[in-house]
Protein backbone atom coordinates (compact mmCIF):
# COMPACT_ATOMS: atom_id res chain seq x y z
CA UNK A 1 0.00 0.00 0.00
CA UNK A 2 3.25 2.24 -0.47
CA UNK A 3 3.04 2.28 3.45
CA UNK A 4 6.64 1.73 5.02
CA UNK A 5 5.48 0.87 8.68
CA UNK A 6 7.50 1.36 11.79
CA UNK A 7 4.51 0.15 13.64
CA UNK A 8 4.72 -3.53 12.51
CA UNK A 9 7.97 -3.84 15.02
CA UNK A 10 5.42 -3.49 17.90
CA UNK A 11 3.00 -5.63 16.67
CA UNK A 12 5.68 -8.31 16.36
CA UNK A 13 6.12 -7.28 20.49
CA UNK A 14 2.60 -7.26 21.07
CA UNK A 15 1.78 -10.69 20.01
CA UNK A 16 5.06 -11.71 21.33
CA UNK A 17 3.94 -10.17 24.75
CA UNK A 18 0.35 -11.69 24.52
CA UNK A 19 0.76 -15.19 23.36
CA UNK A 20 3.95 -15.34 26.10
CA UNK A 21 1.86 -14.30 29.13
CA UNK A 22 -1.32 -16.03 27.85
CA UNK A 23 0.00 -19.04 27.17
CA UNK A 24 2.18 -18.96 30.70
CA UNK A 25 -1.05 -18.69 32.22
CA UNK A 26 -2.88 -21.15 30.49
CA UNK A 27 -0.30 -23.96 31.38
CA UNK A 28 -0.58 -22.46 34.66
CA UNK A 29 -3.75 -23.96 35.35
CA UNK A 30 -2.28 -27.76 34.00
CA UNK A 31 -4.68 -27.57 30.83
CA UNK A 32 -3.59 -29.95 28.09
CA UNK A 33 -0.20 -28.56 26.69
CA UNK A 34 -0.69 -29.71 23.53
CA UNK A 35 -3.70 -27.34 23.30
CA UNK A 36 -1.45 -24.40 24.01
CA UNK A 37 -0.57 -23.65 20.76
CA UNK A 38 -4.02 -22.71 19.98
CA UNK A 39 -4.02 -19.68 22.64
CA UNK A 40 -0.44 -18.58 21.39
CA UNK A 41 -1.95 -17.69 17.89
CA UNK A 42 -5.56 -16.36 19.74
CA UNK A 43 -3.60 -14.66 22.05
CA UNK A 44 -2.13 -12.87 19.05
CA UNK A 45 -5.18 -12.28 17.34
CA UNK A 46 -6.61 -11.02 20.17
CA UNK A 47 -4.70 -8.56 21.08
CA UNK A 48 -3.20 -7.56 18.03
CA UNK A 49 -6.23 -6.88 16.06
CA UNK A 50 -8.13 -4.14 18.26
CA UNK A 51 -5.04 -2.51 18.04
CA UNK A 52 -4.78 -3.11 14.45
CA UNK A 53 -8.38 -1.29 13.68
CA UNK A 54 -8.03 1.80 16.07
CA UNK A 55 -4.58 2.89 14.59
CA UNK A 56 -5.74 2.32 11.29
CA UNK A 57 -9.34 4.17 11.59
CA UNK A 58 -8.38 6.86 14.18
CA UNK A 59 -5.55 7.99 12.88
CA UNK A 60 -3.60 6.24 9.34
CA UNK A 61 -6.94 6.95 7.31
CA UNK A 62 -6.82 10.58 7.51
CA UNK A 63 -2.73 10.58 6.37
CA UNK A 64 -2.69 8.28 3.28
CA UNK A 65 -3.01 11.72 1.16
CA UNK A 66 0.01 12.37 2.44
CA UNK A 67 3.40 12.05 1.51
CA UNK A 68 5.08 8.40 2.04
CA UNK A 69 7.31 10.20 4.59
CA UNK A 70 5.35 11.47 6.44
CA UNK A 71 3.20 8.10 6.57
CA UNK A 72 6.86 6.83 8.03
CA UNK A 73 7.26 9.80 10.53
CA UNK A 74 3.52 9.14 11.46
CA UNK A 75 4.00 5.20 11.99
CA UNK A 76 7.39 6.24 13.80
CA UNK A 77 5.53 8.21 16.35
CA UNK A 78 2.71 4.69 16.89
CA UNK A 79 5.79 2.59 17.62
CA UNK A 80 7.19 4.93 20.14
CA UNK A 81 3.67 5.18 21.95
CA UNK A 82 3.01 1.34 22.01
CA UNK A 83 6.90 0.71 22.78
CA UNK A 84 5.79 2.16 26.14
CA UNK A 85 2.23 0.60 26.11
CA UNK A 86 3.53 -2.61 25.95
CA UNK A 87 5.97 -2.03 29.04
CA UNK A 88 2.81 -0.53 31.10
CA UNK A 89 0.74 -3.49 30.40
CA UNK A 90 3.33 -6.59 30.65
CA UNK A 91 6.08 -4.45 32.77
CA UNK A 92 9.51 -4.45 32.08
CA UNK A 93 10.51 -8.06 33.18
CA UNK A 94 11.34 -10.66 31.02
CA UNK A 95 8.27 -14.03 29.69
CA UNK A 96 9.63 -17.14 29.47
CA UNK A 97 7.45 -20.16 27.91
CA UNK A 98 9.44 -22.88 27.17
CA UNK A 99 6.73 -25.84 26.95
CA UNK A 100 5.26 -24.98 23.69
CA UNK A 101 9.14 -25.34 22.04
CA UNK A 102 10.77 -27.97 24.33
CA UNK A 103 6.85 -30.16 23.80
CA UNK A 104 8.03 -31.14 20.08
CA UNK A 105 11.56 -32.56 21.31
CA UNK A 106 14.11 -32.77 18.33
CA UNK A 107 14.40 -34.59 14.92
CA UNK A 108 17.76 -36.28 13.96
CA UNK A 109 18.37 -34.69 10.65
CA UNK A 110 21.69 -36.00 8.71
CA UNK A 111 22.99 -36.76 12.26
CA UNK A 112 22.25 -33.34 13.59
CA UNK A 113 19.82 -32.95 16.50
CA UNK A 114 17.43 -30.16 15.75
CA UNK A 115 14.52 -28.96 17.26
CA UNK A 116 11.07 -29.98 15.50
CA UNK A 117 9.56 -26.64 16.54
CA UNK A 118 11.93 -24.53 14.79
CA UNK A 119 10.86 -26.99 11.32
CA UNK A 120 6.97 -26.22 12.34
CA UNK A 121 8.10 -22.53 12.08
CA UNK A 122 9.59 -22.76 8.33
CA UNK A 123 6.33 -25.22 7.51
CA UNK A 124 4.53 -22.27 9.00
CA UNK A 125 6.42 -19.95 7.16
CA UNK A 126 5.66 -21.05 4.03
CA UNK A 127 2.02 -22.01 4.89
CA UNK A 128 1.67 -18.47 5.36
CA UNK A 129 3.57 -16.91 2.70
CA UNK A 130 1.98 -19.18 0.04
CA UNK A 131 -1.24 -18.53 1.61
CA UNK A 132 -1.30 -14.51 1.18
CA UNK A 133 0.30 -15.50 -2.70
CA UNK A 134 -2.58 -17.05 -3.25
CA UNK A 135 -4.47 -14.72 -0.85
CA UNK A 136 -3.77 -11.97 -3.71
CA UNK A 137 -3.46 -13.23 -6.77
CA UNK A 138 -5.96 -16.02 -6.98
CA UNK A 139 -9.29 -14.91 -4.87
CA UNK A 140 -11.55 -11.92 -6.27
CA UNK A 141 -10.80 -9.73 -3.01
CA UNK A 142 -6.88 -10.03 -3.26
CA UNK A 143 -7.39 -8.65 -7.07
CA UNK A 144 -9.41 -5.92 -6.15
CA UNK A 145 -6.40 -5.42 -3.33
CA UNK A 146 -3.73 -5.06 -5.80
CA UNK A 147 -5.94 -2.29 -7.79
CA UNK A 148 -6.41 -0.72 -5.01
CA UNK A 149 -2.82 -0.22 -4.32
CA UNK A 150 -2.28 0.77 -7.91
CA UNK A 151 -4.54 3.14 -8.25
CA UNK A 152 -6.79 4.24 -5.58
CA UNK A 153 -8.63 6.84 -7.28
CA UNK A 154 -10.07 4.96 -10.13
CA UNK A 155 -10.89 2.09 -7.91
CA UNK A 156 -13.06 3.96 -6.40
CA UNK A 157 -14.47 5.10 -9.29
CA UNK A 158 -14.89 1.92 -10.26
CA UNK A 159 -17.27 1.33 -7.15
CA UNK A 160 -14.12 -0.69 -4.48
CA UNK A 161 -14.44 0.29 -1.05
CA UNK A 162 -11.03 1.28 -1.16
CA UNK A 163 -11.32 2.23 2.79
CA UNK A 164 -12.69 -1.13 3.19
CA UNK A 165 -9.49 -2.74 1.52
CA UNK A 166 -7.35 -0.39 3.55
CA UNK A 167 -7.90 -1.20 6.64
CA UNK A 168 -8.28 -5.28 6.02
CA UNK A 169 -4.73 -4.87 4.51
CA UNK A 170 -3.06 -3.12 7.47
CA UNK A 171 -5.43 -5.32 10.03
CA UNK A 172 -3.84 -8.83 8.05
CA UNK A 173 -0.76 -7.33 7.87
CA UNK A 174 -0.59 -6.52 11.57
CA UNK A 175 -1.93 -9.79 12.59
CA UNK A 176 0.88 -11.25 10.29
CA UNK A 177 3.17 -9.45 12.25
CA UNK A 178 2.03 -10.32 15.64
CA UNK A 179 1.58 -14.27 14.52
CA UNK A 180 5.26 -13.80 13.97
CA UNK A 181 5.95 -12.28 17.44
CA UNK A 182 4.09 -15.02 19.07
CA UNK A 183 5.41 -17.63 16.86
CA UNK A 184 9.07 -16.74 18.23
CA UNK A 185 7.81 -15.79 21.88
CA UNK A 186 8.55 -19.70 22.90
CA UNK A 187 12.28 -19.82 21.81
CA UNK A 188 13.21 -16.24 22.98
CA UNK A 189 12.77 -14.51 26.33
CA UNK A 190 10.29 -11.72 25.45
CA UNK A 191 11.66 -8.15 26.64
CA UNK A 192 11.27 -5.08 25.84
CA UNK A 193 13.11 -3.71 23.01
CA UNK A 194 12.09 -6.78 20.75
CA UNK A 195 10.25 -4.84 18.65
CA UNK A 196 12.65 -2.28 17.59
CA UNK A 197 15.25 -4.98 16.61
CA UNK A 198 13.20 -7.40 13.99
CA UNK A 199 11.93 -3.67 13.00
CA UNK A 200 14.73 -2.41 11.37
CA UNK A 201 16.02 -6.36 10.41
CA UNK A 202 12.40 -6.66 8.72
CA UNK A 203 13.03 -3.17 6.87
CA UNK A 204 16.30 -5.05 5.61
CA UNK A 205 14.54 -7.95 4.30
CA UNK A 206 12.18 -6.00 2.12
CA UNK A 207 14.67 -3.39 0.98
CA UNK A 208 16.37 -6.42 -0.63
CA UNK A 209 13.35 -7.91 -1.94
CA UNK A 210 12.27 -5.18 -3.48
CA UNK A 211 9.46 -2.77 -1.78
CA UNK A 212 5.91 -4.86 -2.26
CA UNK A 213 7.18 -7.51 -3.46
CA UNK A 214 6.00 -11.01 -2.13
CA UNK A 215 8.50 -13.23 -3.91
CA UNK A 216 10.91 -10.69 -3.46
CA UNK A 217 10.22 -10.27 0.95
CA UNK A 218 10.39 -14.43 1.11
CA UNK A 219 14.12 -14.47 -1.01
CA UNK A 220 14.68 -11.16 1.10
CA UNK A 221 14.22 -12.88 4.33
CA UNK A 222 16.51 -16.38 3.34
CA UNK A 223 19.12 -14.11 2.38
CA UNK A 224 19.26 -12.33 5.63
CA UNK A 225 18.97 -15.48 7.49
CA UNK A 226 22.02 -17.24 5.71
CA UNK A 227 24.15 -14.53 5.60
CA UNK A 228 23.47 -14.12 9.40
CA UNK A 229 24.12 -17.19 10.41
CA UNK A 230 27.21 -17.88 8.09
CA UNK A 231 28.54 -14.74 9.91
CA UNK A 232 27.71 -16.25 13.27
CA UNK A 233 29.54 -18.80 12.15
CA UNK A 234 32.47 -17.87 10.57
CA UNK A 235 32.99 -14.18 11.28
CA UNK A 236 30.75 -13.79 14.67
CA UNK A 237 32.53 -9.63 14.86
CA UNK A 238 31.20 -8.80 11.80
CA UNK A 239 27.28 -10.50 12.83
CA UNK A 240 25.78 -7.25 13.61
CA UNK A 241 26.51 -5.13 10.49
CA UNK A 242 26.58 -7.97 7.60
CA UNK A 243 22.81 -7.70 7.55
CA UNK A 244 22.77 -3.68 6.95
CA UNK A 245 26.13 -4.29 4.35
CA UNK A 246 24.28 -6.58 2.05
CA UNK A 247 21.13 -3.97 2.25
CA UNK A 248 23.52 -1.41 1.07
CA UNK A 249 25.27 -3.80 -1.71
CA UNK A 250 22.16 -5.19 -3.07
CA UNK A 251 21.31 -1.32 -3.54
CA UNK A 252 24.37 -0.18 -4.51
CA UNK A 253 23.96 -2.71 -7.99
CA UNK A 254 19.77 -2.73 -7.76
CA UNK A 255 18.16 0.79 -6.59
CA UNK A 256 15.38 -0.60 -5.80
CA UNK A 257 15.99 -4.01 -4.83
CA UNK A 258 15.87 -7.58 -6.16
CA UNK A 259 12.45 -7.80 -7.39
CA UNK A 260 11.43 -4.26 -7.86
CA UNK A 261 8.32 -3.23 -10.66
CA UNK A 262 9.04 -0.59 -13.36
CA UNK A 263 8.38 2.60 -11.91
CA UNK A 264 7.00 5.40 -14.62
CA UNK A 265 8.57 9.07 -14.22
CA UNK A 266 6.47 11.92 -13.63
CA UNK A 267 7.36 14.71 -15.64
CA UNK B 1 19.37 37.26 9.91
CA UNK B 2 22.42 38.69 10.72
CA UNK B 3 21.63 40.88 13.08
CA UNK B 4 18.99 38.87 15.04
CA UNK B 5 21.90 36.05 15.52
CA UNK B 6 24.41 38.44 16.64
CA UNK B 7 21.32 39.76 18.66
CA UNK B 8 21.03 36.31 20.30
CA UNK B 9 24.46 35.28 20.51
CA UNK B 10 25.11 38.78 22.52
CA UNK B 11 22.39 38.22 24.89
CA UNK B 12 23.60 34.45 25.53
CA UNK B 13 26.90 35.55 26.39
CA UNK B 14 25.68 38.23 28.46
CA UNK B 15 23.08 36.46 30.37
CA UNK B 16 24.85 32.82 30.51
CA UNK B 17 26.69 33.48 33.93
CA UNK B 18 24.09 34.04 35.69
CA UNK B 19 22.05 30.81 34.22
CA UNK B 20 22.36 27.58 36.30
CA UNK B 21 24.72 24.80 35.40
CA UNK B 22 21.74 22.40 34.57
CA UNK B 23 20.26 25.27 32.07
CA UNK B 24 23.65 25.56 30.18
CA UNK B 25 23.78 21.60 29.94
CA UNK B 26 20.32 21.93 28.49
CA UNK B 27 21.20 24.72 26.17
CA UNK B 28 24.38 23.51 24.58
CA UNK B 29 23.21 20.08 23.96
CA UNK B 30 20.32 21.97 21.95
CA UNK B 31 22.86 23.37 20.15
CA UNK B 32 24.81 20.34 18.97
CA UNK B 33 21.35 18.68 18.30
CA UNK B 34 20.74 22.08 16.44
CA UNK B 35 23.59 21.82 14.06
CA UNK B 36 22.62 18.16 12.91
CA UNK B 37 18.96 19.17 12.35
CA UNK B 38 20.07 22.66 10.44
CA UNK B 39 21.73 19.48 8.46
CA UNK B 40 19.08 17.92 7.90
CA UNK B 41 16.50 20.94 6.98
CA UNK B 42 18.98 21.48 4.03
CA UNK B 43 17.79 17.55 2.82
CA UNK B 44 14.36 17.72 3.76
CA UNK B 45 13.49 21.02 1.47
CA UNK B 46 14.92 18.84 -1.05
CA UNK B 47 12.43 16.36 0.15
CA UNK B 48 15.14 13.97 1.19
CA UNK B 49 14.23 12.48 4.90
CA UNK B 50 17.74 10.96 6.21
CA UNK B 51 17.06 8.11 8.78
CA UNK B 52 20.76 7.94 9.16
CA UNK B 53 22.30 11.50 10.31
CA UNK B 54 23.12 10.00 13.40
CA UNK B 55 26.24 8.52 11.55
CA UNK B 56 27.96 11.81 10.96
CA UNK B 57 26.82 12.74 14.76
CA UNK B 58 28.42 9.78 15.61
CA UNK B 59 31.61 10.01 13.44
CA UNK B 60 31.72 13.60 14.78
CA UNK B 61 31.63 12.51 18.11
CA UNK B 62 33.99 9.50 18.07
CA UNK B 63 36.45 11.64 16.63
CA UNK B 64 36.68 14.42 18.87
CA UNK B 65 37.08 11.39 21.56
CA UNK B 66 39.26 9.68 19.91
CA UNK B 67 41.64 13.17 19.27
CA UNK B 68 41.44 13.29 22.72
CA UNK B 69 42.14 9.51 23.78
CA UNK B 70 44.68 8.95 21.68
CA UNK B 71 46.72 12.44 21.56
CA UNK B 72 45.38 14.14 24.77
CA UNK B 73 43.73 16.78 22.64
CA UNK B 74 40.95 18.25 24.66
CA UNK B 75 40.43 21.59 22.57
CA UNK B 76 36.63 22.16 21.47
CA UNK B 77 37.63 24.01 18.15
CA UNK B 78 40.22 21.42 17.08
CA UNK B 79 37.63 18.85 18.18
CA UNK B 80 34.68 20.08 16.46
CA UNK B 81 37.09 20.39 13.67
CA UNK B 82 38.42 17.33 13.19
CA UNK B 83 34.29 15.92 13.85
CA UNK B 84 33.61 18.27 10.43
CA UNK B 85 36.64 17.20 8.55
CA UNK B 86 35.59 13.52 9.09
CA UNK B 87 31.89 13.43 8.67
CA UNK B 88 32.37 15.50 5.55
CA UNK B 89 35.16 13.03 4.19
CA UNK B 90 32.81 10.23 4.86
CA UNK B 91 30.03 12.05 3.57
CA UNK B 92 31.73 12.41 0.43
CA UNK B 93 32.97 9.11 -0.21
CA UNK B 94 29.06 7.35 0.68
CA UNK B 95 27.63 10.76 -1.71
CA UNK B 96 28.28 9.16 -4.40
CA UNK B 97 26.58 6.38 -3.75
CA UNK B 98 23.56 7.94 -1.94
CA UNK B 99 22.79 11.05 -4.01
CA UNK B 100 21.19 8.38 -6.22
CA UNK B 101 18.38 7.13 -4.03
CA UNK B 102 15.12 9.54 -3.32
CA UNK B 103 11.88 8.98 -1.13
CA UNK B 104 12.36 6.10 1.00
CA UNK B 105 15.30 4.26 -0.37
CA UNK B 106 17.57 7.07 0.70
CA UNK B 107 15.78 6.54 4.07
CA UNK B 108 16.49 3.60 4.19
CA UNK B 109 19.87 3.07 2.95
CA UNK B 110 21.38 5.91 5.14
CA UNK B 111 19.61 4.04 8.20
CA UNK B 112 21.45 1.00 6.93
CA UNK B 113 24.81 2.80 6.79
CA UNK B 114 24.39 3.99 10.26
CA UNK B 115 23.90 1.01 11.40
CA UNK B 116 26.45 -0.53 9.76
CA UNK B 117 28.71 1.96 12.07
CA UNK B 118 26.37 1.12 15.15
CA UNK B 119 27.91 -2.86 14.40
CA UNK B 120 31.43 -1.75 14.19
CA UNK B 121 31.54 0.09 17.32
CA UNK B 122 30.25 -2.23 19.23
CA UNK B 123 32.48 -4.68 17.97
CA UNK B 124 35.77 -2.86 18.57
CA UNK B 125 37.42 -3.36 21.82
CA UNK B 126 39.96 0.09 21.09
CA UNK B 127 36.89 2.62 21.35
CA UNK B 128 35.27 0.81 24.31
CA UNK B 129 32.89 -1.41 22.50
CA UNK B 130 29.07 -0.89 23.96
CA UNK B 131 30.50 1.39 26.93
CA UNK B 132 32.04 3.96 25.13
CA UNK B 133 34.71 6.13 26.83
CA UNK B 134 34.88 9.32 28.45
CA UNK B 135 35.87 12.35 26.98
CA UNK B 136 38.76 14.68 28.79
CA UNK B 137 37.48 18.31 29.84
CA UNK B 138 37.08 20.84 27.19
CA UNK B 139 39.64 23.55 26.97
CA UNK B 140 39.71 26.54 24.70
CA UNK B 141 42.84 27.73 22.78
CA UNK B 142 45.10 25.86 25.30
CA UNK B 143 43.12 27.37 28.36
CA UNK B 144 41.92 25.53 30.80
CA UNK B 145 38.71 27.29 32.24
CA UNK B 146 38.20 26.72 36.10
CA UNK B 147 35.65 24.04 36.75
CA UNK B 148 32.70 25.84 37.39
CA UNK B 149 33.24 28.25 34.27
CA UNK B 150 33.73 25.39 31.57
CA UNK B 151 29.86 24.95 30.87
CA UNK B 152 29.44 28.39 29.79
CA UNK B 153 33.05 28.45 28.31
CA UNK B 154 31.95 25.71 26.14
CA UNK B 155 28.26 27.20 26.20
CA UNK B 156 29.57 30.42 24.32
CA UNK B 157 31.78 28.49 21.73
CA UNK B 158 29.43 26.76 21.09
CA UNK B 159 26.82 29.22 20.30
CA UNK B 160 29.70 31.23 18.45
CA UNK B 161 30.02 28.13 15.95
CA UNK B 162 26.02 27.21 15.53
CA UNK B 163 25.44 31.52 14.76
CA UNK B 164 28.25 31.07 12.38
CA UNK B 165 26.87 27.96 10.73
CA UNK B 166 23.20 29.82 10.59
CA UNK B 167 24.77 32.30 8.95
CA UNK B 168 26.45 30.52 6.02
CA UNK B 169 23.40 27.87 5.57
CA UNK B 170 21.39 30.89 5.53
CA UNK B 171 23.98 32.14 2.62
CA UNK B 172 23.76 28.80 0.95
CA UNK B 173 19.83 28.77 0.78
CA UNK B 174 19.86 32.05 -1.26
CA UNK B 175 22.32 31.18 -3.79
CA UNK B 176 21.40 29.09 -6.76
CA UNK B 177 22.41 25.46 -5.62
CA UNK B 178 20.85 25.87 -2.48
CA UNK B 179 17.35 27.08 -4.06
CA UNK B 180 17.20 24.04 -6.34
CA UNK B 181 16.29 22.09 -3.19
CA UNK B 182 12.58 22.77 -3.68
CA UNK B 183 12.64 22.44 -7.36
CA UNK B 184 14.12 18.76 -6.41
CA UNK B 185 11.47 18.26 -3.90
CA UNK B 186 8.52 18.84 -6.74
CA UNK B 187 10.22 17.26 -9.46
CA UNK B 188 13.56 16.32 -10.89
CA UNK B 189 13.44 15.66 -14.27
CA UNK B 190 12.45 19.68 -14.85
CA UNK B 191 15.68 20.65 -12.67
CA UNK B 192 17.32 18.66 -15.29
CA UNK B 193 15.79 19.63 -18.32
CA UNK B 194 17.09 23.28 -16.63
CA UNK B 195 20.27 22.46 -17.04
CA UNK B 196 20.93 21.42 -13.20
CA UNK B 197 22.31 18.06 -11.70
CA UNK B 198 20.00 17.24 -9.28
CA UNK B 199 22.56 14.36 -8.18
CA UNK B 200 25.28 16.96 -8.09
CA UNK B 201 22.79 19.38 -5.57
CA UNK B 202 21.62 16.55 -3.39
CA UNK B 203 25.63 15.18 -2.77
CA UNK B 204 26.76 18.84 -1.85
CA UNK B 205 23.85 19.33 0.46
CA UNK B 206 24.38 15.54 1.51
CA UNK B 207 28.10 16.76 2.51
CA UNK B 208 26.79 19.96 4.42
CA UNK B 209 24.47 18.05 6.33
CA UNK B 210 27.05 15.59 7.15
CA UNK B 211 29.06 18.15 8.24
CA UNK B 212 27.08 20.11 10.26
CA UNK B 213 26.01 16.67 11.99
CA UNK B 214 30.19 16.32 12.86
CA UNK B 215 30.05 19.35 14.42
CA UNK B 216 27.28 18.56 16.30
CA UNK B 217 28.62 15.37 17.62
CA UNK B 218 31.72 16.82 18.53
CA UNK B 219 30.46 18.82 20.68
CA UNK B 220 27.79 16.80 22.27
CA UNK B 221 30.63 14.36 23.11
CA UNK B 222 32.78 17.33 24.64
CA UNK B 223 29.23 18.65 26.47
CA UNK B 224 28.14 15.21 27.71
CA UNK B 225 31.84 14.15 28.55
CA UNK B 226 31.13 10.62 27.60
CA UNK B 227 30.05 8.93 24.32
CA UNK B 228 29.24 5.42 23.13
CA UNK B 229 27.83 3.29 20.24
CA UNK B 230 24.31 4.50 21.14
CA UNK B 231 24.48 7.54 19.20
CA UNK B 232 24.72 5.79 15.34
CA UNK B 233 21.81 3.96 16.63
CA UNK B 234 18.83 4.36 14.36
CA UNK B 235 16.60 5.56 17.16
CA UNK B 236 19.23 8.32 17.59
CA UNK B 237 18.33 9.51 14.11
CA UNK B 238 14.95 9.64 14.94
CA UNK B 239 15.33 11.70 17.52
CA UNK B 240 16.76 14.59 14.75
CA UNK B 241 14.20 13.54 12.71
CA UNK B 242 11.50 14.43 14.98
CA UNK B 243 13.57 18.17 16.14
CA UNK B 244 12.72 18.44 12.31
CA UNK B 245 9.57 18.36 11.90
CA UNK B 246 8.90 20.12 15.46
CA UNK B 247 10.79 22.78 14.13
CA UNK B 248 9.84 22.90 10.65
CA UNK B 249 11.99 24.19 7.61
CA UNK B 250 11.28 27.49 6.87
CA UNK B 251 14.08 29.09 8.63
CA UNK B 252 17.80 28.79 10.11
CA UNK B 253 16.97 29.24 13.55
CA UNK B 254 13.57 26.93 13.90
CA UNK B 255 16.13 24.47 14.31
CA UNK B 256 17.78 25.48 17.12
CA UNK B 257 14.66 26.63 18.89
CA UNK B 258 12.99 22.83 17.68
CA UNK B 259 16.29 21.61 19.93
CA UNK B 260 15.87 23.72 22.94
CA UNK B 261 12.16 23.24 22.97
CA UNK B 262 12.84 19.01 22.71
CA UNK B 263 15.32 19.49 25.11
CA UNK B 264 13.03 20.53 27.43
CA UNK B 265 10.06 18.30 26.28
CA UNK B 266 12.32 15.29 26.54
CA UNK B 267 13.93 16.40 30.12
CA UNK B 268 10.59 17.06 31.65
CA UNK B 269 8.72 13.89 30.20
CA UNK B 270 11.69 11.97 31.90
CA UNK B 271 11.25 13.69 35.42
CA UNK B 272 7.36 13.58 35.28
CA UNK B 273 7.50 9.65 34.17
CA UNK B 274 10.22 8.05 33.60
CA UNK B 275 8.37 4.66 32.34
CA UNK B 276 6.07 6.63 29.56
CA UNK B 277 8.14 9.53 28.78
CA UNK B 278 8.50 7.51 24.97
CA UNK B 279 4.77 7.30 24.52
CA UNK B 280 4.64 11.91 25.31
CA UNK B 281 7.43 12.29 22.71
CA UNK B 282 5.44 9.59 20.19
CA UNK B 283 1.90 11.45 20.89
CA UNK B 284 3.83 14.94 20.74
CA UNK B 285 5.28 13.99 17.33
CA UNK B 286 1.76 12.58 16.07
CA UNK B 287 -0.13 15.72 16.95
CA UNK B 288 2.46 18.03 15.34
CA UNK B 289 2.33 15.96 11.97
CA UNK B 290 -1.83 15.49 11.92
CA UNK B 291 -2.30 19.97 13.02
CA UNK B 292 1.12 21.22 12.21
CA UNK B 293 2.44 20.12 9.24
CA UNK B 294 5.17 23.13 9.17
CA UNK B 295 6.42 22.69 12.23
CA UNK B 296 6.34 25.04 15.57
CA UNK B 297 8.59 27.62 14.20
CA UNK B 298 8.21 28.40 10.80
CA UNK B 299 4.64 29.60 10.65
CA UNK B 300 5.37 32.62 12.77
CA UNK B 301 8.58 33.42 11.41
CA UNK B 302 7.36 33.21 7.60
CA UNK B 303 7.58 37.16 7.36
CA UNK B 304 11.22 36.92 7.33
Amino acid sequence: MKIVNVTHGSFYALGAYAAASLTAAYLARGYPPMLSYAVLVGAAILVATPFAVLIERGILRFLYVRDEVVILLVTYALFLILEDVVKLIWGVNPYYIAQPYALLGSLQIAGMAYPTYNLVLVGAAVFFGGGLAWLLHRTRAGKLLLAVIHDPEVSRAMGINVGRYYLATFVLGSLLAALAGAFVAPTVSVVPGLGVDVIVLSFAVVVIGGLGSLPGAALGAVIVGVVRSLSVHYLPQVELFVIYFVMAAVLALRPRGLFSLAEPRKI
Amino acid sequence: MRLLISAILVLLAAVGPWLPQWAMFIMTVALARGLVVLGLLLLLRAGLVSFGQALFYCIGAYSAGALGRFFGVSDIFIQMAAGAAMAALVAFVLGFLLARYRGIFFGLLSLALSMILYGLLVKTEALGSTDGFNILPSTLFGVRPAPEWVRYAVLVSAAAVAAVAALLVHRYLQTPLGRLAPAIKDNEIRVEYMGASARQAVHVKYVIAATLAGIGGALAATTVGHIDPEMAYWTTSGEFIFIAILAGTGNVLAPFAGALVYGVIHTMAYDLSPNTWQMSLGLSLLLLIVFLPEGLFSRRLKWR
